[in-house]
């Protein structure tokens, strides 16, 4: 299984790839709606294509007070 | 009239098929100036339906399919009108939209729901109305409406559970959550998951694939086995109604349409 640090990479580098930041502007406790410059609806869009990418379903509210990469990787390996 | 270009969709018949799209900015959110739009649709369906065999509705927004009600507007007529105006405006709106949402559900024709992106709320509802919804693997799926203090009023309820097994529309119900296209098509809601930006492609391959078939052995079929739930319809009115008068719904929409929240579209 993958450790919590393997899975915040990866969410950098999807993050990173999809909203066209280079991958070492990021962080894991950094501010994706900040960092990325993102809204809701493109927030909804990255939970979309993390679920894909990880095999697993993720209720958005999963993502009530998660605002950093690190606390969005938490909530993910709990699903795996 | 077999083409038309509104300010919210437009309309035409292409190889067969009528295809409705919308095109409304930000995310083609239901309200007055699309209803408008949409009953204009509806009342030239049948004769559109003449020279067709399928209906697809499709969005042009790269947003999504639609977001749903118009929030802004409904929350504006809301402060401008006293207590009993006010829910005369929602059930005259509500009853609008469901005599739209029954002529597409009942036309004489394949109805495919062409999604993308955000498919919420009253969005999600006018997919719903539709035999078939293709969606592409980025659509989201959800009911927010609870957020609001609300439950879907556009006939989502009753054509959820025509479709659905109870399990998953209380899921959605109840805590408002959002579900990608896997998801759905895994409860039985999606006909086909296609690349993203291929719903449309996908769409208008399925409406040739229909096409193929004798059309009146087609109407016979649907008839049958998607019946219009017009009591359950109406209590959805009447519960909508009834909700929206809670000062728990107008704080609800305040905080919708003023909020500087970055998750606004996030439970």
């Amino acid at each position: 299984m993958k450790s919590l640090e393997q899975t915040t990479e990866e969410i950098l580098r999807l993050a990173a790839e999809h909203f066209n930041v280079p991958r070492e502007q990021l962080g894991p406790a950094d501010d994706f709606f900040t960092k990325l410059g993102i809204n809701s609806l493109q927030a909804l869009d990255l939970l979309t294509r993390l679920e894909q990418h990880f095999g697993i379903e993720l209720p958005d509210y999963e993502l009530q007070g998660v605002s950093d990469f690190r606390a969005l990787a938490e909530r993910i390996q709990s699903r795996l | 009239m077999t083409n038309f270009q509104g300010k919210t969709l437009s309309w035409q018949i292409r190889n067969g098929t009528v295809e409705l799209l919308l095109d409304r900015s930000p995310c083609n959110e239901i309200g007055s100036d699309t209803l408008l739009e949409l009953e204009q649709f509806a009342a030239r369906l049948e004769l559109l339906g003449e020279g067709a065999h399928a209906l697809i509705i499709a969005s042009a927004r790269k947003e999504g399919f639609c977001a749903g009600a118009n929030l802004a507007e409904l929350y504006e007529h809301s402060q401008r009108l006293g207590p009993v105006q006010r829910i005369a405006a929602v059930r005259d709106f509500l009853e609008r939209i469901h005599r739209v949402m029954n002529a597409i559900d009942a036309a004489p024709l394949t109805t495919i729901a062409a999604v993308h992106g955000v498919t919420f709320g009253g969005g999600f509802e006018l997919a719903l109305v539709c035999d078939l919804i293709v969606a592409d693997k980025m659509t989201r799926f959800c009911f927010p409406e609870l957020r609001l203090g609300l439950i879907p009023g556009f006939g989502g309820i009753p054509r959820l559970k025509r479709d659905l097994g109870n399990a998953i529309v209380r899921d959605l119900l109840l805590t408002g959550r959002s579900i990608n296209a896997a998801k759905a098509q895994s409860v039985g809601l999606v006909s086909q998951v296609t690349a993203e930006g291929d719903a449309l492609r996908v769409a208008r391959a399925t409406a040739a694939q229909v096409g193929k078939f004798d059309r009146e052995t087609a109407i016979a079929a649907k008839r049958f086995i998607k019946p219009l739930l017009h009591d359950e319809l109406r209590q959805e009115i009447e519960i909508f109604c009834e909700l929206f008068t809670r000062p728990a719904v107008e704080a609800g929409l305040r905080k919708f349409v003023e909020s500087t929240d970055p998750q606004p579209y996030l439970p």
